[in-house]
């Protein structure tokens, strides 16, 4: 694989573990600031994705990482500063994003939200999109789409 | 000793009158209310905003339900935490505020300890007790030795069981809220050892030694079935039949799970009749039920399923369980805060007891 892609990449993977190794690849760039939307449907790996990068941030691969499906956002110290994974699954209007704390989190958190359509008229203008499909195979394909940034996405 | 509970940690709106010798003096919860009922319902209640808007009007049918006055209160519980923060403040500083008007003691209630509560006012079961507690939100195993001490035998390390059914319910094409569709649906499947194998499912976690649960896979190998079926409207044969063969998955890995901790208990804890007790929103689910009974029948444990409408999120077991601090004299000053996190393991202060 090589090292630096410009703003779109595709990826496979075969297994979960190489879906948590790439996602735990992925957490040593971020910084708070840095939005990660996971779209895919239910049962393509989302929350695998997002536990595997939660638990790369908080430096534990032993760390609880519930879902946040049912409380729509649980929030974790990291080394690196407060991570905010949300799950807006139940969301039933966009603005309700911000009963959850929405501005705080973008001021301060790396933040990473499965079922990011459900305000995607809100969602900032630089942010990394990824898209996880099931291939023929069985197993996972990752595209990722760095939007809106004029930085390089490295991996 | 009458106690006024209030709960609005998630979905529900609830308000409850409670008096010590178990009398439930009033239970209302918002979306059992007739005219909500009009409406189709009010979930989810994601906004703070919609307790905010019910929460007076049920407080007073609450009272007014009970026949007394704020006067006639010993004291005022709320859920404190853990849950969505928003909404646990609005029920939190309603019940500060008639604490303060009326000078009563304000007592601040983990939700999952309200849960643990249950089946001594259902049942005034005696300490300690296993409790395996599976709703929406929480998958846990826990004894509870007494008020404030639990022990956390195990829980889920991703989805919640409630969450996996109404996920896998939606993957099957049945309408919301999928926990109760599912069970329906794998009623009517006609050959359950047929569906089984036409379906094989996995069993997350089955064999190991620590107690712990995993729904996630499951969920995905679900949808893997529905994947391979013909494509368009699923048959109601076919969802018949995976409903079944999921509902078999989940009760195999339940037996399994929960056998390790039947076995732990017997060996850490003397009781006469040990109890396994059942509470949250998935312990309305009959097979489940039935499953668990067998399972601790033939252990010699007693099964305790507190009624549905005080195993699912209510404020009966909010009031219960600040009757249980109130008489032990726990109060709570007024600024205490609200705790989204609130593991129950971290309100007991011993440590050398057994388990974890």
């Amino acid at each position: 694989m090589k090292n630096v892609y410009k703003d779109s990449m595709k990826w496979t993977s075969h297994s979960e573990a190489e879906t948590a190794r790439l996602a735990a690849r992925m957490a040593t760039n971020l910084m708070p600031g840095d939005m990660l939307c996971l779209h895919g449907a239910l049962g393509v790996g989302k929350s695998v994705f997002a536990r595997a990068l939660i638990r790369a941030l908080a430096g534990n691969p032993a760390l609880e990482v519930p879902s946040p499906t049912f409380t729509l956002v649980q929030t974790y110290d990291t080394a690196k500063g407060p991570l905010w994974h949300f799950d807006l699954y139940r969301l039933q209007a966009p603005e309700e994003i911000y009963e959850l704390g929405w501005e705080d989190a973008m001021a301060e958190a790396i933040i990473l939200i499965e079922w990011p359509q459900r305000i995607q008229s809100l969602l900032p203008p630089e942010r990394l999109d990824i898209h996880l499909s099931e291939t023929s195979g069985g197993g996972r394909l990752l595209q990722l789409d760095l939007i809106g940034s004029k930085k390089d996405m490295s991996l | 000793m009458i106690v006024l509970g209030i709960e609005t940690s998630c979905d529900e709106t609830a308000a409850a009158v409670i008096r010590d010798d178990r009398t439930v003096m009033s239970n209302l919860v918002l979306s059992q209310l007739e005219e909500h009922r009009a409406f189709g319902g009010v979930v989810p209640e994601v906004a703070a905003r919609a307790h905010l808007d019910h929460l007076d009007t049920l407080i007073k049918g609450a009272m007014d339900d009970a026949g007394i006055g704020f006067g006639d209160l010993n004291g005022v519980a709320a859920t404190c935490g853990p849950g969505l923060i928003g909404g646990v403040m609005v029920g939190m500083m309603a019940a500060k505020a008639i604490a303060a008007a009326r000078h009563l003691p304000f007592i601040a209630i983990n939700h999952l300890e309200a849960h643990a509560l249950t089946p001594r006012l259902t049942d005034d079961l005696d300490f300690p007790y296993l409790l395996l507690l599976v709703s929406g939100g929480h998958t846990q195993i826990l004894v509870a030795e007494n008020v404030s001490v639990y022990r956390h035998w195990g829980g889920t390390v991703d989805d919640a069981l409630g969450e996996c059914f109404d996920k896998s319910a939606k993957l099957m094409g049945l309408p919301y809220p999928g926990g109760p569709h599912l069970e329906q649906t794998a009623a009517q499947c006609r050959n359950p050892q047929a569906a089984c194998t036409r379906f094989e499912l996995p069993r997350p976690m089955k064999g190991r030694p620590e107690m712990d649960f995993s729904f996630s896979g499951l969920k995905t190998a679900v949808r893997a079935h529905v994947d391979k079926l013909p494509p368009g409207d699923l048959r109601r044969d076919d969802v018949a039949d995976l409903a079944c063969s999921f509902q078999e998955a989940i009760c195999d890995v339940l037996q399994d799970r929960l056998s390790r901790a039947l076995a732990k208990f017997k060996a850490a804890y003397q009781t006469g009749r040990p109890a396994l007790v059942l509470a949250g929103g998935v312990a309305a689910n009959l097979r489940i039920r039935a499953a668990l009974t067998s399972l601790a029948q033939d252990n010699g444990f007693r099964l305790v399923a507190p009624p549905v409408k005080l195993c699912s999120d209510n404020a009966a077991m909010i009031a219960w369980a600040g009757i249980e601090h109130l008489r032990l004299g726990h109060t709570h000053a007024l600024n205490v805060a609200a705790r989204p996190r609130w593991p129950l393991a971290e309100m007991s202060e011993t440590t050398n007891a057994p388990g974890r």
